[in-house]
């Protein structure tokens, strides 16, 4: 193949990656600009605007932004945590010690996410009222945790399925017990898929609005019912709901690029052999 | 409270302990309150407003939860339908009210203050808000529909808008608005769902002397009125309607007709407030307002609702709570409101005292056009022919949310020239039937 025939091909891939990129941060960057105009403009299509911070004055003017942040923080950090500590023993078991049923119940478990949250909805919101946990912060851990819990188990199990058996064995008959081979030789070994889980997970409970919007009303109240409240039939507030969009969407954003490498070096481990 | 770090005396414990004590008691003496509100300009400032309240009431704190209106539908509904009492006063509609009211999930608005003067409430708000002569919410801001136009284009044409218009006169100049006047002849609702397209088309129903079942429960969809009307309205969208109407709900238009795009709008009167809000409108100087058009009949032919505070069963707190409702809904805090953000902005339709203040005439020219439209409609007889249920824009049975979108859907699809009108009602005419023989009402 000839040089120019090679950079003609890169080429391509390079301007189809760009536009795939543009095509997915458009909405976003739609936002951040939406989020500098006034009500009005926000209806036109316009680009060129003189950009003011009239919306996001309004929003810190009517709500109490730390207080949902703190919340969120509080949520996504207790989720990442519980579920992680629950998920590496569970996969541990099934990627060393699969029993006739491994299978089944790896299956079993992804089946819980088919269903339709709105589904279980009066059950769950029964239970949570009468163990006390309606609008608070635990209650929302709890039902992220119960919610991303066979993702981070699919996961981890993944990624421990790489880790070579024979090295596990080698240390178990120098005499070290479970959680030495857990803590020395597997967690590093996976580390950079764990992180990834782990962040993934943070991502996730961090955007999840249907459970936060029915659970919670004003203490627990994470960012997502912030957002939510800025949506209205009967009026303008694409500016207003674009502020408090970006508001909510910056703290994980920053953590999403300060992390790129690591998540991609994460969700692509073993994919090469 | 922080625990003391130096070590302490038996005495200085007991002083401890019995302040400690003390302090827990003042403040479970102090009572929160609960607010679950929907994200409208009125109520943002009722929120800011109501600090004056809870100075008033040192005893009484607020707690505000708002949400867009669906979701604070689906959330207040699950809270009370499982007796949750996360809520001490709910925003709740002219719908909900009376179908709540029967479930028994609300205390009744009785033994009000001696101040509070519930005759100058407007009359047809109370109504929709009752249920078996008791009234069961208080309004805090009431709506009808109405005409808008812009008054430039209609001098410009040789136009002139009747108080009172008609339908066909309407149709008249929706053409020559798009043909000579470089705009969309009308704007109206083509969004899917109940309180969407189904609130205008409803109306239009009515006054064509439709309705939506007979007294047997027997859904009237395929009838004559029904074709006629949604006839009129697609074709009349289609030819002099903005492009994608099927998709255009209260904001869209709002948009549409406040950047000056659209030459009349029929919706809601509290539109009114938000063309004439130069800020907000660039036809502020240009908007005109008239009745909303009528058909055979002026029965039904422009909606009521009102978005009022309710107090749920399930609270712990209906004295605190009745207070506050009470505050939020009487002539006073209207006063407090126009003191911060003129008189144009006061909640409107509620009270008539409002309508007489000089103030509010000068600074709201389309006034006595709401309380007028707010006035005559009457949700218990906005049909010519008799119908088993209230309501003018809705159907007063917990069913109407479910087969209303439906229908609501059939014929945004008819709009959007998906399927023909006659199968749009065809199918909405299933959905009603079968909604109603599940839940018993056909005898």
């Amino acid at each position: 193949m000839s040089v120019a025939h090679s950079r003609l091909r890169y080429g391509i891939t390079t301007a189809v990656a760009w536009s795939l990129a543009i095509l997915v941060f458009f909405p976003i960057f739609w936002m951040m600009i939406t989020s500098f105009k006034t009500e009005e403009q926000a209806y036109q299509l316009s680009v060129i605007f003189q950009p003011t911070l009239q919306s996001f004055r309004e929003v810190f003017a009517r709500s109490d932004y730390l207080s949902f942040a703190g919340n969120s923080i509080a949520i996504s950090l207790g989720v990442t945590l519980l579920s992680l500590l629950l998920a590496i023993p569970a996969a541990y078991s099934m990627a060393f010690f699969p029993g006739p049923r491994t299978q089944k119940i790896l299956l079993w478990m992804m089946s819980t996410k088919m269903m339709p949250s709105v589904g279980v909805l009066l059950p769950v919101y029964l239970l949570w009222k009468n163990s006390g946990l309606l609008d608070t912060v635990s209650g929302l851990i709890i039902i992220y945790t119960l919610i991303n819990l066979p993702i981070a188990v699919w996961m981890a199990f993944t990624y421990f399925c790489e880790v070579p058996k024979e090295i596990l064995e080698a240390a178990r008959i120098d005499g070290a017990n479970t959680w030495q081979e857990i803590f020395h030789l597997l967690l590093p070994m996976s580390l950079p898929g764990l992180a990834s889980t782990g962040l993934l997970l943070l991502i996730l409970s961090w955007n999840e609005a249907f459970w936060s919007i029915n659970l919670s009303s004003s203490h627990a109240a994470p960012l997502t019912v912030f957002i939510a409240s800025y949506s209205s039939p009967e009026g303008l507030f694409w500016a207003k709901l674009s502020a408090a969009s970006l508001l909510a969407v910056a703290p994980i954003m920053v953590l999403g690029w300060l992390a790129q490498k690591q998540l991609v070096r994460g969700l692509t481990f073993g994919a090469v052999k | 409270m922080h625990q003391p770090t130096q070590p302490s005396s038996p005495l200085r414990r007991i002083v401890l302990a019995g302040s400690l004590a003390l302090a827990s008691l003042s403040a479970s003496a102090a009572t929160t309150l609960t607010i679950a509100a929907l994200n409208n300009p009125d109520m943002i400032e009722l929120k800011k407003l109501a600090p004056a309240f809870e100075q008033q009431n040192p005893d009484i704190k607020l707690n505000w939860v708002v949400l867009e209106e669906n979701v604070l539908r689906q959330r207040v509904t699950t809270d009370i339908a499982t007796n949750s009492g996360k809520f001490d006063v709910m925003m709740i509609g002219t719908y909900e009210a009376p179908i709540w009211a029967k479930k028994g999930w609300l205390y009744p608005m009785d033994k009000l203050s001696a101040d509070y003067d519930l005759n100058d409430v407007v009359k047809t708000a109370r109504d929709g808000l009752s249920y078996g002569g008791k009234l069961y919410a208080l309004p805090f801001y009431v709506e009808s529909s109405m005409t808008f136009y812009r008054k430039d284009l209609f001098s410009k044409l040789g136009l002139t808008m009747p108080e009172k218009p008609t339908y066909t006169q309407i149709a008249d100049y929706a053409k020559a608005l798009k043909e000579k006047g470089g705009v969309y002849g009308i704007c109206l609702r083509g969004k899917a769902g109940w309180g969407e397209n189904m609130a205008f088309l409803s109306t239009l129903i009515n006054t064509n002397g439709g309705r939506w079942f007979d007294e047997k429960w027997h859904p009237t969809i395929d009838s004559p009125e029904w074709k006629k009307s949604v006839g009129f309205y697609v074709d009349l969208l289609q030819k002099y309607g903005p492009p994608g109407a099927s998709t255009n709900g209260f904001n869209e238009n709002l948009t549409l007709f406040a950047s000056g795009k659209c030459g009349m709008w029929i919706d809601a009167t509290v539109a009114a407030g938000m063309l004439f809000n130069p800020k907000e409108s660039q036809v502020a100087d240009k908007v005109g307002f008239a009745m909303a058009p009528t058909g055979v009949t002026p029965k039904g032919s422009s909606w009521l609702w009102s978005w009022s505070l309710a107090i749920p069963k399930s609270s712990r707190q209906e004295a605190a709570a009745k207070q506050f409702v009470q505050w939020a809904t009487s002539k006073d805090y209207i006063k407090l409101v126009a003191k911060d953000l003129g008189w144009t902005s006061v909640p409107p339709g509620t009270r008539i005292s409002t309508y007489k203040q000089p103030e509010y005439q000068k600074a709201a020219p389309f006034a006595s056009f709401v309380l007028n439209a707010i006035q005559s409609a009457n949700p218990t007889d906005a049909t010519l022919k008799k119908v088993p249920y209230s309501g003018i824009q809705f159907v007063g049975i917990p069913e109407f949310q479910s087969f209303g979108t439906v229908v609501g859907q059939s014929i945004s699809g008819a709009l959007a020239g998906n399927t023909t009108v006659d199968a749009a009602l065809k199918a909405g005419q299933a959905a009603a039937n079968r909604a109603v023989v599940q839940g018993g009402y056909q005898k």
